[in-house]
């Protein structure tokens, strides 16, 4: 109700160019900004090196701004595809409050502020990385292979998995293997935690002409996907665990959120679309929240054993 | 009908305005802070230097 309502007034072109200061917030896709925060301040705390609480909280904030601008660019790329998907309709530049070339503009303008100043503030190395993120999100994923490939979700999946490795690179000034791993994760996690969404809200992505797994290769390969790479998933979340980051406390956690996960994926795979129908997409839905917290809990226990350290409990001694 | 459409329109603008300025006044707060620090780390090492000399 309050989206037709929106829709009606910005339709008339009256407030174009007169967005509101949370028009162009929303540009930067503050959910999206919130787990790219919480990841790299996982990575850049668990990381051996110290930074100092101001260099810390400046990194973070230029990561996540750089996270938004490629947000904004692809806000401005895809507005054709929001205008006709119901789940985004109401976003700026679909409902008529922000032009595309103010979301390019802002896009572009953060990416390249949000790049040199963390370059300068930490170093190049995250920097780079943070530049080689905005790249890939826009050119390889929105530009490229979203349209193009029923894999898009996994491609995509990388851009969001680079943050605990840009934070892990302001400690450190480099990669290693446990930053590898964090990416992997994250990239092992998408695929399934937006195909469990794919099989619940089916019409939208087929009405914007996104070749969707679900609707390219059909529903019941979708849930063979699913299953598919949560069992690389939970190698990947056991494996995170013996590195110079895990520990006990997080094997705990990792072991007990992969089973719950995989017998999940289980469910969903086992299931066909009479069943799913039937009792509104249980197991779908259940998945994709068990994908939410997931991810939380297993960062979140990264922390808990980075925190752990200095009284002499966290890691493996 | 048109008083409040301006109404509205103002108080967009006004949003933005406040809201740009205090993003400017952040960001002057955040490179502030990071200078200190930055210059702060300069200068440590070789004051240790110097005592060690």
């Amino acid at each position: 109700m309050s989206d037709a309502s929106i829709n009606t007034t910005t339709q008339t072109g009256s407030q174009i160019g007169d967005a509101g200061f949370g028009d162009y917030f929303a540009l930067l896709k503050p959910r999206v900004m919130s787990l790219v925060v919480f990841t790299a301040f996982v990575g850049l705390v668990v990381a051996p090196q110290g930074v100092h609480p101001v260099i810390a909280f400046a990194s973070i904030l230029f990561i996540a701004v750089g996270g938004g601008a490629s947000g904004a660019l692809n806000m401005w790329w895809d507005a054709d595809i929001d205008r006709k998907m119901r789940r985004t309709q109401s976003r700026p530049i679909p409902s008529g409050r922000v032009t595309e070339g103010e979301a390019f503009a802002l896009g572009m303008t953060l990416s390249v502020f949000a790049c040199v100043f963390l370059a300068l503030t930490a170093n190049f190395m995250a920097g780079f990385l943070l530049a080689f993120t905005i790249f890939f999100y826009v050119a390889i994923y929105t530009m490229w292979l979203k349209r193009w490939t029923p894999q898009n979700i996994v491609i995509g999946g990388a851009a969001g998995a680079f943050p605990p490795m840009i934070g892990w690179a302001v400690a450190t000034g480099g990669v290693s293997i446990e930053s590898i791993l964090m990416f992997a994760l994250t990239f092992a996690w998408t695929p399934p935690h937006f195909w469990a969404l794919a099989l619940f809200t089916k019409g939208d992505y087929a009405n914007a002409g996104v070749p969707m797994l679900t609707v390219t290769h059909g529903r019941k390969a979708t849930r063979a996907h699913i299953l598919g790479y949560t069992l690389v998933l939970a190698l990947v979340a056991v494996a995170l665990g013996v590195t110079s980051v895990g520990g006990p406390t997080y094997m705990a956690i990792a072991v007990v959120m992969n089973a719950m996960f995989i017998k999940g994926a289980w469910d969903v795979f086992r299931r066909n679309d009479d069943h799913s129908d039937a009792d509104n997409h249980k197991s779908e839905r259940g998945l994709f929240k068990l994908s939410l917290i997931y991810l939380f809990a297993h960062y979140g226990a990264l922390l808990i054993e980075a925190g752990l350290k200095p009284y002499g409990f966290g890691g493996w001694g | 009908m048109s008083f409040k459409e301006d109404h509205e329109l103002h108080k967009r603008r006004f949003s933005r305005n406040i809201g740009l300025g205090l993003v400017l006044i952040g960001f002057v707060a955040l490179v502030y802070g990071i200078t200190v620090v930055k210059v702060g780390e300069l200068y440590q090492p070789e004051q240790g230097t110097e005592v060690a000399e």
